[in-house]
């Protein structure tokens, strides 16, 4: 169905979720607090906080895998009930079914979606054609590189033509030279196809380069934006050489200074959770 | 001299069949001994028996069977008997095994409830079943197939709830994010999974249904190996107890080596060492 362009694709409202621990049910954790995120239709919206702030909560949150504890999540306006089938989620870790090959791997939300397998295996073979691994679907993913396992991991999520796209850390595994080709390849494709993006990360440099805007989050406990930056960087961007521009080094320091305090706070507390 | 004897890669199979021939020596010396023979037999008549058993031509009295050694032909009744018996509890309690796991790794509230039973039969030495199962089942092959069923069963079982425990949450949270429904789940994700878990116990598991299909013709049967073997034993023939033991051996490895190749075919998905990174 079409949509108008100025709808919200993802919205979270006054989200809140708290975990209990299981040996002790006195304990509580609240990871995420009074959050509220908005993201348009075709819009790339980053979220960047220290490490362990309920980043990846948020987003499971958004994917429908983690019930909030309170607050509502919308996709397209409609509230969201269970699995948010309306959009694909690229994983941090390895995702892929090992006893699957590449090809098979792609073929999958297809098939659960009940495509032949005619046609899903076609289908399939022109996205990993898309993400450079045309020659490589036979291969199972032991036998492909950490860079490769995530081109098919992309392939299979876009393989469902999904309207929001949920990356959480996805190219944190990868080193640096292989990242930045598969954030470059990420930007083609999201612009080919104006997706609304949801990407997650701890590293500001990918977040300024890649985004329409970026979304600071507080330390844990009871995460929650402290800061929002529009990112005003003419498209398209390459995500090397954006980085050398002048305007690109001023939203990284005002970026910076907000996330600076956040970080520091954040690592006290793991060194108190530790001790 | 040495540095071409010492043992190393290229002549471990010559050591390791050395090994053997060493022991065969040593058992036939030792055995000229009349009385040690008649505990330990002789390897000699033990491959005159086997010789006996599989072959059906025999030939005249000559320097190593001065008696001439008969050709019957005639063990394939009792070994295609304890065979059918250990293949049909293999695949009984493989499957058995495979479903019961599979379900209560799935409802963790039946598990719940049968925990403490699974682990009091699970304890039970399984082996005094076969009384009641001759009981029930009468002296054919049935006895001991259920016999060797309770034996194989538990192995699976174990395994295959484990391997659906610890199915990556990440995969899992993966395929439901493309749409799998809980069936779906369940073919492509716990069952893929489980089964690495079933293969690794396989091994284990062939060996058990062997055991468990010998030992219910030992306590009661009309044919099968185990029976020839309690036969001997009634006669105090050691040589033809010998006989047995090397046929269930060379049998029970050769069904090994069978779920190995079936292994290497399944699972070609699974890393090996020195294969990980092809490219």
């Amino acid at each position: 169905m079409p949509e108008p362009d100025n709808t919200c694709a993802l919205e979270l409202i006054d989200i809140s979720c708290t975990f209990r621990s299981r040996d002790d049910a006195g304990q509580r954790y609240t990871a995420v607090a009074n959050t509220t995120l908005r993201i348009q239709a075709g819009e790339f919206v980053s979220v960047v906080g220290p490490t362990g702030c309920g980043k990846s909560t948020l987003l499971n949150i958004g994917a429908g895998l983690l019930e909030a504890s309170s607050g509502e999540v919308k996709v397209f306006g409609t509230p969201l009930a269970g699995i948010n089938t309306r959009a694909g989620y690229m994983f941090q870790t390895e995702a892929l079914m090992p006893w699957r090959s590449a090809i098979a791997n792609v073929m999958m939300g297809l098939q659960y979606r009940g495509v032949p397998d005619d046609e899903a295996r076609r289908q399939a073979q022109a996205w990993l054609e898309r993400v450079g691994l045309g020659e490589f679907g036979d291969r199972y993913p032991h036998q492909l590189s950490g860079g490769m396992r995530k081109r098919t991991a992309l392939a299979q999520v876009l393989a469902l033509d999904p309207d929001i796209i949920l990356m959480d850390e996805p190219f944190s595994a990868l080193d640096i030279q292989t990242r930045q080709l598969m954030e470059n390849e990420v930007l083609d494709l999201w612009a080919a196809k104006k997706k609304a993006v949801l990407f997650i990360t701890h590293d500001l440099d990918e977040a300024i380069a890649m985004s329409d805007r970026v979304v600071v989050l507080s330390a844990g406990p009871g995460t929650h934006p402290i800061g929002e930056f529009t990112i005003d960087l003419p498209r398209p961007r390459d995500v090397a050489e954006v980085r050398s521009q002048p305007r690109f080094v001023e939203l990284h320091k005002q970026i910076w200074d907000v996330l600076r305090d956040e970080v520091l706070k954040g690592y006290a507390q793991q060194l108190k959770k530790a001790a | 001299m040495w540095r071409r004897l010492k043992p190393s890669e290229r002549n471990l199979r010559a050591w390791q069949i050395g090994l053997l021939v060493f022991i065969l020596i040593g058992w036939h010396l030792v055995s000229r001994d009349q009385k040690i023979a008649f505990f330990l037999g002789e390897p000699i008549k033990v491959a005159g028996r086997v010789w006996s058993w599989f072959m059906p031509f025999g030939f005249g009295p000559s320097g190593l069977f001065p008696d001439g050694l008969s050709g019957n032909a005639d063990i394939y009744l009792h070994l295609g008997t304890t065979l059918l018996e250990t293949v049909l509890a293999f695949g009984i309690g493989t499957a058995l095994g495979l479903a019961c796991g599979l379900w209560l790794a799935l409802a963790p509230t039946a598990s719940a409830i049968l925990d403490p039973y699974i682990k009091a039969a699970n304890s039970m030495p399984r082996v005094i079943l076969a009384p009641i199962f001759s009981l029930w089942l009468g002296l054919g092959i049935w006895s001991k197939v259920a016999l060797a069923v309770t034996l194989v069963f538990f192995i699976v079982f174990f395994n295959v709830y484990q391997g659906v425990k610890e199915v990556s949450p990440v995969v899992l949270a993966n395929a439901r994010m493309l749409g799998a429904n809980q069936r779906q789940l369940l073919r492509t994700v716990y069952l893929p999974s489980a089964t690495s878990w079933v293969f690794s116990s396989l091994h284990t598991s062939v060996g058990l249904a062997f055991v468990g299909a010998v030992v219910g013709e030992y306590l009661g049967s009309a044919r099968g190996v185990g029976y020839l073997i309690l036969q001997a034993e009634g006669t105090f023939d050691v040589n033809t107890v010998f006989a047995g033991i090397v046929v269930l051996t060379a049998f029970a490895l050769v069904l090994d080596g069978i779920v190995g190749r079936v292994e290497k075919k399944l699972m070609k998905w699974q890393p090996r060492t020195g294969e990980t990174e092809k490219l």
